[in-house]
């Protein structure tokens, strides 16, 4: 398996009239080809603007301060970020899709014409071959009668369809890596179910990398091989989903899984134990870890060092933490 | 809290909520978005009774009826053992004192030019409970009640987090000290980690004040952690409501099971052994709903009788009530 994206100290700041926003403050990670990776935080804890980044897609008053971003061995910071190479890269090597299908699908063009927009720009297909393959992408993503839906509108289609359509024009110049930016979070679990497994499969077949960015633990569980873990603009924690949730290390994802209902659990036998306090504001953050104030395995050590750096605590797992909290849970 | 004579907080029966679409100038009737179509259930006091389903199943708007902010179209929703089904709106005052409601999203239901301490003391006002000092010793209580510094009062909604947000909303609920709380997705819009805190406090305050809720979510793994029975919904009807370990250890109904089997559980090691039932297709329109049993499209199970005739929601014993013929 090669590394398709390896990404290395990536920094991202806002410069806010409020202050400096770190939002994402030097994060490293990296996916190998056709593996499935998932990101997850809470809101604002920078997953999404991490993903930005890696496409580039950064405005004002946001800058990627530092970091190398190598993808298929070339270092795309290298690239103008409006740049021919940028854009060739984006929506056809590198595709997104994104939380919200309307918001996203343009709502005065047909999905015809937004499909084979991507094929012809990408691809250099002209407009009828073009417009087969796009039917044809939408059979394999599943939309029912897809010759005569095609020439419809976003409005015209449901949230589930819609985002079926995401999907297809996410896969429609057969990727390397596709990042899906809460895939699921605006629709039903059952249309959840449908999508995910849709997208496990699509991805399996066609060898591409997938990296799901979400706060549900859930979902990450059943599809992620690797989990990486954001807190304050930070990985905190990374490593093999099984052993992730398994034995959690850092006192962040132990409340995270702590916090969590599980279903099947009987009612009453047991409390949630929830995070205390509320996640921090990012502008001009202390120089210590974030977690600390909500921490309850914290030392006079964290008090007193900076935020730790990310460190190896056993076969590919890293952790952003002194304590070690093993027996003390 | 005036406890009724029985142990039925909530009795509803045979309610049918339907919302004319109107075309043309003279607003014709053309057809009905059938949001409730018969639906009977209870809630006892003290209890709580989850209400789950996919959106547009037409959970919200049961919580919306019990609260009479509609007329429903026909049936019977009992209250305290008085029928309020049809109540003028001039009588609803008394009514609604005895009811709270927690709304889902704790940006958009707290008005932001109010302060807090507004907020959390209108319902007192406006059911003329208490003025000047007691109404101040009253708003004070709520806040700490709800686990915030009663010195925040003076704060505007954009001044608190999301949590701190619905804490209000919860404080502004249980100000008339009602015996009965819908809770509408009291969480959804909050982080994950700050959702237990709301779950734990909605615990603790049902514990402590005795109250009886009306929990109302998607999120089947919430629902079952806070509820002592569930009913599930689709399409405007209940398809299955028994209690939370029943209806996850013996799920009856194939729209329970694939709603069950399609939530994901957070330990990898369980979700590998699960099998998923992927239902097909979609929610149908509730405009034009499928004939007989609603679910028969998408169901695995589905014979030509199901597309027949409405199933009813029958006993199957120790208050396990399931709505399928093959069962």
């Amino acid at each position: 398996m090669s590394v398709v994206l390896d990404v290395e100290n990536l920094k991202t700041y806002f410069h806010t009239e409020y202050g400096l926003v770190k939002a994402v403050d030097g994060i490293s990670f990296n996916i190998n080809q056709g593996e499935i990776i998932g990101l997850v935080g809470e809101s604002g804890c920078g997953k999404s603007v991490s993903i930005l980044s890696v496409m580039q897609l950064i405005l004002t008053p946001g800058e990627i301060i530092e970091g190398k971003i190598t993808f298929e061995g070339k270092d795309l910071r290298q690239f103008e970020a409006n740049g021919p190479e940028m854009r060739a890269i984006r929506g056809s090597k590198m595709t997104m899709i994104f939380q919200e299908p309307m918001t996203s699908l343009n709502p005065v063009l047909t999905i015809r014409r937004q499909m084979t927009e991507i094929l012809e720009l990408h691809l250099d297909m002209d407009r009828a071959s073009a417009g087969e393959r796009a039917v044809e992408l939408l059979r394999m993503v599943g939309v029912p009668d897809a010759a005569s839906r095609i020439d419809d509108y976003p409005h015209q289609f449901s949230g589930g369809m819609r985002q079926r359509v995401m999907i297809a024009m996410a896969i429609s110049c057969n990727p390397m890596i596709i990042f899906a930016d809460e895939p699921t979070t605006a629709v039903d679990v059952t249309t959840q179910a449908q999508l995910l497994e849709l997208m496990k499969d699509l991805v399996t077949r066609l060898n591409t990398a997938l990296i799901i960015v979400t706060h549900n633990l859930g979902v990450v569980a059943r599809y992620a091989q690797r989990i990486y873990v954001m807190y304050a603009g930070r990985i905190v924690e990374s490593g093999p989903s099984e052993e992730i949730f398994d034995d959690p290390q850092h006192p962040y994802t132990i409340g995270l899984l702590n916090s969590v209902p599980r279903l099947g659990e009987k009612h009453g036998t047991r409390k949630l134990v929830p995070i205390y306090g509320v996640p921090p504001n990012l502008i001009n953050m202390p120089p210590t870890c974030a977690f600390l104030p909500r921490c309850t395995y914290k030392t006079a050590q964290c008090e007193k060092e900076p935020w730790p750096a990310l460190r190896s605590a056993g076969d590919n797992r890293y952790l952003s933490c002194y304590v070690d909290v093993r027996g003390k849970q | 809290m005036n406890a009724p004579d029985n142990d039925l907080m909530v009795e509803v029966k045979n309610l049918k909520m339907y919302f004319p679409i109107t075309r043309g100038i003279l607003r014709r009737k053309v057809a009905d978005v059938k949001a409730i179509d018969d639906i009977s259930f209870e809630i006892k006091t003290h209890e709580t009774l989850g209400l789950v389903g996919e959106s547009g199943c037409g959970k919200t708007t049961t919580g919306r009826c019990i609260l009479r902010l509609y007329r429903p179209t026909s049936g019977t929703i009992t209250f305290n053992g008085k029928e309020i089904t049809n109540v003028r709106e001039s009588k609803l005052k008394p009514l609604r004192s005895n009811m709270g409601a927690i709304f889902q999203d704790p940006f958009g239901s707290l008005n932001p030019r109010q302060t807090a301490g507004t907020i959390v003391g209108t319902p007192l006002i406006v059911h003329d409970m208490a003025t000047g000092s007691e109404l101040n010793d009253r708003v004070a209580e709520l806040f700490n009640l709800v686990g915030l510094d009663p010195g925040m009062k003076d704060r505007v909604p954009h001044e608190f987090s999301g949590g701190q947000r619905q804490r209000i909303g919860v404080a502004r609920a249980l100000a008339c000290r009602p015996s009965l709380v819908i809770c509408d997705e009291p969480i959804s819009a909050l982080d994950v980690s700050i959702q237990a805190q709301i779950i734990n406090l909605l615990e603790e305050l049902q514990e402590q004040l005795g109250l009886t809720y009306l929990f109302i979510a998607h999120d089947l793994a919430v629902v079952q952690h806070i509820s002592d029975r569930v009913a599930v919904m689709y399409l405007g009807r209940i398809v299955e409501l028994t209690t939370s370990e029943e209806l996850y250890e013996n799920p009856l109904h194939p729209y329970t099971q694939a709603l069950l089997s399609s939530i994901p559980i957070p330990d990898p090691k369980t979700e590998k052994t699960r099998t998923r039932i992927i239902l097909k297709g979609e929610v149908p329109s509730p405009v034009n709903p499928p004939p007989g049993c609603h679910f028969h499209p998408r169901c695995h199970m589905a014979v030509e009788e199901c597309s027949r005739e409405r199933p009813p929601l029958r006993d199957i014993g120790n208050g396990h009530f399931v709505a399928c013929i093959r069962i």
